[in-house]
């Protein structure tokens, strides 16, 4: 599979796009420093938030049991899927034994994770997605290129030439404002026809055996009280353990998400609408083997802001299908090799470690020391090409030995500014496509400290 | 008097001798039994950065072999006083005289605040400066509080170079956004490297710096090449070679 570099260099190649993107993103990283700001308490929050998680992971199966027992007496049916294909099937046998053929979607990303859509739409059922940013990638046949923001990539005038074409507005109307009229006139005709609704799920709490969805337009909430039938679908690290633990965490999270104090829904769901019926399914896919692994455990905490992706320098200027997994940016490096490594091996390199994700991250995952640790994994099950390995070996031994090391830099110093500059230039030099070599001096710094000492000594 | 270890690292020794000695010139100068011990090579970071810890090993061994000895070891840079003390436990813990080295390795900044206990700077540098907030020792080291947490702000490097006579320390649209440079990152993603560190190059124009400045050479190495590719009239200056000019108390 080809790595991260070799998507994200035509990207950032297109440099007006690059920083357009850039420049969208942390404007969103600056609305949630001033929403941040706004709460003196951030990071004691910050701080509870992960020990909730923890705990909560700790004991996850006493906790996910527990939610079962109150979600049944709240007469919600719990499914539980080992897999995206047992969570399909289970998806797609609710919709089948009530002979339901036309669905509408808030925002999932588990769903995306399973590819639900195009397994259900195989099997004659009409999938609608209804957060805009999703309709709009839906109708161009892409996957979100974010988390929050599944859009982002695309320009106002991308999304006018899309809707001319599927929802007949004018040609080159571009007006935000229309475009969204536009939408929601189509959407409403999807809500109307629709006889299920399926939402993500942002909080599960056990001791209620109840749910939490937070969307932006209310799309989940036409989804869900129109039709009668209501599939919500969750990892099973969505759990946590008290309704008092949402003071925390929805405080958290729209701030980091978009810079809002809080989405313009946020939805408790304690039982079907009257006469009708509520289904959650609740997914493993690969997560109980992440709780297994001490040092990627906590990524698990993840609540699925977004905000390491829009505060991250990479992300910015490489775009999520840069990453080439439902979930991209720094949490995505490690969820995607988690889930398999070897065609994801590039992506715990993807990133400078500036550690800008962990220190915007809500929940306080230590998202760039994983992705240092997650590089060692790689090279170990020796997924880092055998040329870099060996390169690395031979520095290292160079570097080992005093006498090598003064040799060599010595011999670099001496031979490179009298090599022709084609020659150090040419494409085996990477560093030298944009960039000057560094000076190379006659002396090194020992030399010249060994000077001063002998100055001084002689004075 | 305590004995200081001074640790240059490799690049440093080799591209930028200059960084080097202002270190050395600087500690002395301010009274410090400094030593320079001529076994040293590089902490390793090249190695560890790329997952290769194996490779890293040797190094991360050599180093507490050369400078456990030491009162203090301080080196021109954060990400390599970083992987001493946020990464050698790895291969080191548990061994003699890793604790004392690890609790006592400072990045200069740092040691000339928190145990040198520098408060006063005496000198002229009449420039616009733009100050480069590398990310290792930003957020590994907390020289000074990153944009992204909501403490007291605070800042170790500005505190000594703000006290110069003459200086203006530009205001930068983001002032602590990675330059690009991450070890091996500067040529595994050569391309989004070398846009990031000129999206940096160009918010240090706007706010009209001169002179861009930092902790860490390896960050204005990065920025140098591309500043003497494109031509700009701009320089870059370890802190280092800057307070080298001035008395410091
Ligand atoms: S890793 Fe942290 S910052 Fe990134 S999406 Fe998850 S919760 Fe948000």
């Amino acid at each position: 599979m080809i790595g991260h570099a070799e998507k994200a260099a035509p990207f950032a190649a297109n440099e007006k796009r690059a920083h357009w993107h850039d420049q969208a993103l942390w404007f969103v990283r600056l609305k949630r420093d001033r929403q941040a700001e706004s709460i003196p308490e951030w990071e004691e929050l910050r701080q509870t938030a992960s020990a909730i998680k923890a705990h909560t992971l700790s004991r996850i199966a006493d906790y996910l049991e527990e939610f079962e027992r109150n979600a049944t007496n709240n007469r919600i049916q719990v499914h539980w899927a080992c897999d995206a294909a047992e969570h399909n099937a289970i998806v797609h046998k609710i919709l089948a034994d009530r002979g339901i053929t036309r669905l509408v979607k808030s925002k999932s990303m588990l769903t995306e994770e399973c590819h639900l859509n195009p397994y259900l739409e195989a099997r004659g059922i009409e999938v609608t997605d209804t957060d805009l940013g999703e309709r709009i990638v839906q109708l161009r046949h892409e996957p979100p290129s974010h988390i929050v923001l599944p859009a982002i990539h695309l320009k106002k005038e991308d999304i006018g030439e899309l809707f001319h074409k599927e929802l007949g507005t004018q040609a080159g109307a571009s007006d935000p404002k229309y475009l969204t009229e536009a939408a929601r006139g189509h959407l409403r005709q999807k809500f109307m026809a629709a006889q299920a609704g399926l939402t993500g799920v942002n909080f599960a709490v056990a001791e209620t055996g109840g749910f939490v969805v937070c969307t932006n337009e209310g799309n989940a909430d036409m989804g869900t009280s129109l039709p009668r039938v209501h599939i919500a679908c969750m990892g099973f690290e969505k759990l946590v353990p008290r309704s008092k633990d949402l003071a925390v965490f929805l405080r958290l999270l729209a701030r980091s998400a978009t810079g809002q104090p809080v989405t313009s829904y946020t939805t408790h769901f304690h039982g079907p609408v009257r006469g009708g019926e509520l289904h959650i399914v609740i997914v493993d896919n690969g997560r109980s083997t992440i709780l297994g692994q001490e040092t990627f455990r906590r990524s698990l905490s993840c609540i699925r802001c977004g905000a390491c992706m829009n505060t991250c320098p990479v992300f910015r200027r490489s775009g999520g299908y840069s990453y080439g997994y439902t979930i991209p940016g720094p949490i995505g490096s490690l969820l995607a090799p988690l889930r398999d490594p070897k065609n994801f091996a590039s992506l715990p390199f993807a990133s400078s470690l500036c550690g800008s994700c962990s220190d915007v991250c809500p929940v306080k995952i230590d998202l760039h020391h994983e992705l240092y640790a997650f590089r060692q994994d790689m090279v170990r099950g020796k997924r880092v090409p055998l040329a870099k390995r060996l390169a690395m070996a031979g520095m290292s031994y160079v570097l080992a030995q005093t006498w090598a090391y003064r040799l060599a830099g010595g011999l670099m110093r001496g031979i490179v500014p009298r090599m022709p500059r084609a020659l150090v230039y040419g494409p085996w030099n990477p560093w030298g496509r944009q960039r000057e070599l560094p000076p190379m001096p006659r002396h090194s710094a020992r030399g010249l400290i060994q000077r001063d000492l002998t100055q001084k000594g002689a004075k | 008097m305590p004995r200081v270890g001074l640790f240059i690292p490799c690049y440093i020794d080799q591209f930028y001798p200059q960084v080097g000695l202002a270190s050395w010139r600087l500690l002395r100068r301010l009274g410090i039994e400094v030593e320079f011990p001529e076994e040293q090579t590089c902490c390793g970071q090249p190695m560890a950065n790329s997952g290769c810890a194996e490779c890293t090993r040797p190094l991360a061994e050599k180093f507490l072999r050369i400078f456990g000895k030491y009162d203090y070891v301080v080196a021109p840079s954060g990400s390599c006083v970083s992987m001493v003390r946020n990464h050698y436990a790895q291969w080191l813990s548990g061994r003699e005289g890793f604790d004392h080295l690890r609790a006592n390795t400072f990045e200069l900044c740092e040691y000339l605040v928190d145990v040198a206990r520098v408060s006063k700077i005496d000198g002229d540098f009449p420039c616009k400066v733009g100050l480069h907030m590398s990310c290792h020792g930003l957020r590994e080291l907390r020289l000074a509080r990153s944009s992204e947490l909501m403490v007291k702000p605070f800042n170790k490097v500005r505190f000594l170079l703000g006290q110069l006579r003459g200086i203006e320390i530009v205001e930068l649209t983001r002032p602590d956004e990675c330059c690009g440079f991450g070890g091996t990152f500067a040529v595994n993603e050569e391309a989004v490297s070398c846009l990031m560190g000129r999206d940096r190059l160009a918010d240090h124009e706007r706010a009209g710096a001169e002179i861009i400045t930092g902790f860490d050479t390896s960050c204005l190495m990065h920025l140098e090449g591309l500043i003497r590719r494109e031509k700009k009239p701009l320089r870059v200056m370890h802190v280092a070679e800057i307070l080298e000019q001035a008395r410091l108390s």
